[in-house]
């Protein structure tokens, strides 16, 4: 297969930086909820689309945030860009709370933060072309001189391989491929020299060549640049070409954070197994083997059950224990996390 | 902006776009010709002028084309004078200071109708001794009609038609039709006539001169209306006052919808609430109605008017319609995109927000112009016009407090009426292709 090798070479540039490593982001008991209102001023509730989410990254790291639609891994990602406003809980970016940012603070701070988006057709603007598109964040950013912006905009085409650039600087988005167009919006993402890049499904709607060409210009792009990345997804199939670690999520928490190949490895969370079980790789004996699927659909992010979320899709779920109290992270091995009673050890109930 | 520029070039597949391009561009053309030959002080000066600005004209005449498809021919109306040259005058020397004058002027009368009225206006320099004019008319057929003998004085106006004197001596019930016509047929006489008006003055250094007018039956190129007033003045400023107030009104109005819109639906919130609600009410309350009652009341000034119309222009049924629209851009991923590297709630309401609706917004101000032209005739129609513009709803004011449809005058109605008309309809053929280009899917229909 051709990733394995990649993989190797991918690991062996992550231990190599993993020596000097300092903390570049780090997410603290983060709570984001949404308001629901009827009628005027009552209040219904509100969605808890991330309920306590922990974790921190390295400057450098690339990590995978994997879990279903509606999982709040948007609403995650959207609060690391900035967007949205933490209800509860910290972010922490290169030592500094985002809550205690004042606004040109929090605009320098978007500055750092690189962010791909998810549908190429919808991210790029109709009525601007490729120039005007990259010169915007430059504009903001307050890059004044004309030619300087201009340049950086050669830069950063050439970088993520649109060229000629000339061909491409007066083209509208209509006028350009799926490719080119995440090309664009990744070149977008960079054109600001961020020190961390989200990327939100950046292969969905692609096809099986133009996806693979994509992962390597990202990777290549994190390697030259030491980028932290985010990479969010419903799929586990790239997970590996790209991650270190990954964390998955459900229903608004983080339910597993481990290392890529631990976790594809052995599972811990029956979350992450039926996962994990689902994911498509082309495999012959995949025709044969019947695949245990949880039964159910996730939660209601307004009233979330008891305990444990996925107790009620839970095979193992133990009663009296997962459907009353919520579990905290275990650590049944060095670096591998999981928040489930089924790995609770004696001195941490 | 190519998608723009590309839309733009599909009107020339439009012939009805097309006419209406050429409409509008006379139109503009015509304006900038007023503007510039009659200035806007003129203008101003001319249009409430009184009689002694128009007593050349005759009343209610209409254009002079008209004798192009009248098989009667009316009389145009002439003003000739010795102080510009018009009519030839010479002076000899007489006894004891005196001087004769001779004043003559030969015109053509072929016309089937005879004029409304023949003036002379005298004006004379002495001191004491007043000088003295007799004035003779030669026919065609060379018989000297002796018309009047007077004295006069600095100042004086002889009116044929009301010389007492005179329809005595002609034995006829009016002065006019007798002098032009042959007395044993009573017909109208064609020919070259002659007035030739001799004077003399009685003191050294006095002087005189006079001013010939004939009231015709019909007058110019667009008539004139019951105060003697040309009507090409107006029908020529009309076309600009008519243009700016509907552009004006039609792109405030749908610029300041939009942009209300936009910052509405971008802040959400109370705002949004408070603009929706405002819609409501204003939808509600009767627009015209409200804009007589600030002309009756308040003034009606034509920027008071326009203010009023774009401040109750904006919160109507458009105002909704933009928000539905700006609520689903608002959502798209290019803003999130455009948050996420820092752009400004301004920057993202006036970058992003509003160019996505410029398709959609050309052909609405386009339309929207017609309805607003109307608007401003129709207020001056029912007697709110500004008081000082001359405009083409104060044409059709005047022609229809004067009875100008009971009369006959028809054409006091019907030239700022076609000029309404095609300026409207030149908006409307334009404003529908644009819609056609821009909203792909009425092509179909």
């Amino acid at each position: 297969m051709i990733h394995t090798t990649e993989i190797k070479e991918a690991m062996k540039m992550s231990s190599k930086i993993q020596g000097q490593r300092e903390t570049l982001l780090s997410v603290h008991d983060l709570h984001v909820w949404y308001e629901l209102r009827r009628f005027g001023f009552s209040r219904m509730g509100y969605v808890k689309a991330v309920d306590g989410v922990s974790f921190e990254m390295a400057q450098g790291e690339s990590v995978a945030v994997v879990g279903e639609s509606g999982c709040g891994k948007s609403s995650l990602m959207k609060t690391i860009l900035g967007i949205n406003i933490p209800t509860r809980g910290e972010l922490i970016f290169e030592g500094r709370s985002l809550v205690d940012l004042t606004d040109e603070e929090l605009r320098n701070y978007r500055f750092e933060i690189g962010y791909v988006q998810q549908d190429p057709y919808a991210a790029l603007p109709p009525f601007m072309n490729v120039q005007q598109i990259l010169e915007e964040p430059l504009i903001i950013s307050g890059v004044k001189d004309r030619e300087k912006r201009l340049e950086r905009i050669r830069r950063t085409m050439t970088e993520v391989k649109l060229h000629p650039v000339e061909d491409f600087l007066h083209k509208f988005p209509h006028m350009l491929s799926g490719g080119q167009r995440r090309r664009v919006v990744i070149a977008r993402a960079m054109i600001l020299e961020p020190k961390m890049l989200v990327a939100d499904e950046p292969v969905s709607m692609l096809d099986a060549s133009v996806r693979v060409e994509i992962l390597k210009l990202l990777r290549a792009l994190q390697e030259k640049h030491r980028l932290s990345v985010i990479y969010i997804t419903h799929d586990l199939s790239t997970v590996k070409y790209f991650s270190e670690r990954i964390f998955v999520m459900y229903a608004g928490s983080l339910v597993e954070k481990a290392e890529t190949r631990r976790l594809l490895d052995i599972p811990l969370h029956p979350y992450t197994a039926a996962l994990l079980a689902a994911t498509s790789d082309p495999d012959a004996e995949n025709s044969i083997t019947y695949k245990e699927v949880p039964p159910g659909e996730p939660p209601s992010l307004v009233n979330p059950p008891k305990g444990c979320r996925f107790h009620p899709r839970c095979a193992r779920a133990i009663a009296g224990l997962c459907d009353e109290k919520e579990p905290v992270d275990f650590e049944p091995e060095p670096g591998h996390f999981v928040a489930c009673w089924l790995y609770k050890t004696e001195n941490s109930t | 902006m190519n998608n723009l520029k590309a839309s733009f070039q599909k009107l020339l597949m439009y012939p009805s776009a097309m006419m209406g391009i050429a409409a509008i561009l006379a139109l503009v053309v015509v304006s900038i010709y007023a503007m510039i030959t009659i200035p806007y002080p003129e203008a101003i000066r001319l249009w409430r002028g009184g009689e002694d600005v128009w007593y050349r004209n005759p009343k209610f005449a209409p254009p002079a084309w008209i004798n192009l498809f009248s098989s009667k021919k009316y009389s145009e109306s002439f003003a000739v004078g010795t102080a510009d040259g018009g009519m030839t005058k010479t002076a000899a020397p007489g006894k004891n200071d005196s001087t004769n004058y001779e004043m003559v002027h030969e015109f053509d009368f072929n016309y089937d109708v005879y004029p409304q009225d023949m003036i002379l206006y005298f004006t004379s320099t002495f001191k004491k001794k007043q000088p003295f004019a007799s004035i003779e008319l030669v026919t065609p057929d060379d018989r000297t009609i002796r018309i009047a003998n007077f004295v006069i004085g600095n100042k004086f106006t002889y009116r044929f038609s009301q010389d007492e004197k005179l329809r005595a001596k002609l034995r006829a019930d009016e002065n006019i039709p007798a002098l032009f016509s042959d007395p044993e047929t009573g017909n109208v006489l064609k020919g070259t006539y002659r007035l030739i008006i001799t004077g003399t003055t009685f003191e050294p250094g006095s002087d005189m001169d006079v001013e010939f007018v004939s009231h015709g039956q019909v007058f110019g190129l667009a008539g004139t209306d019951h105060a003697r007033r040309d009507l090409t003045l107006p029908l020529l400023w009309g076309a600009p006052v008519a243009l700016a107030f509907g552009l004006m009104v039609a792109i405030g109005t749908t610029v300041l919808t939009m942009v209300i819109a936009a910052v509405g639906t971008w802040y959400s919130g109370w705002l949004d609430e408070l603009i929706q609600r405002i819609t409501e009410v204003n939808l509600v309350l009767p627009f015209f109605a409200l804009l007589i009652m600030i002309g009756t009341f308040y003034s009606r000034s034509i920027w008071v008017i326009l203010t009023a119309t774009i401040l109750l222009s904006i919160f109507t049924g458009a105002i909704l319609g933009y928000r539905a629209i700006f609520l689903q851009v608002k959502e798209s991923m290019y803003i999130e995109a455009a948050k996420a590297y820092g752009a400004s709630n301004r920057r993202i309401i006036f970058v992003y927000l509003i160019p996505r609706m410029i398709p959609l917004l050309i052909p609405s101000l386009v339309q929207a112009v017609p309805a607003f032209v109307f608007l401003e005739a129709s207020l001056a129609v029912i007697g709110l016009g500004d008081p000082i513009l001359p405009t083409w709803g104060k044409i059709i004011q005047d022609a229809q407090s004067n009875g100008a449809l009971f009369k006959g005058y028809y054409y006091w109605v019907l030239e700022p009426a076609a000029l309404l008309m095609v300026t409207g309809l030149a908006f409307a053929v334009l404003g529908f292709a644009l819609d056609r280009i821009f909203n792909p899917r009425l092509r179909e229909v």
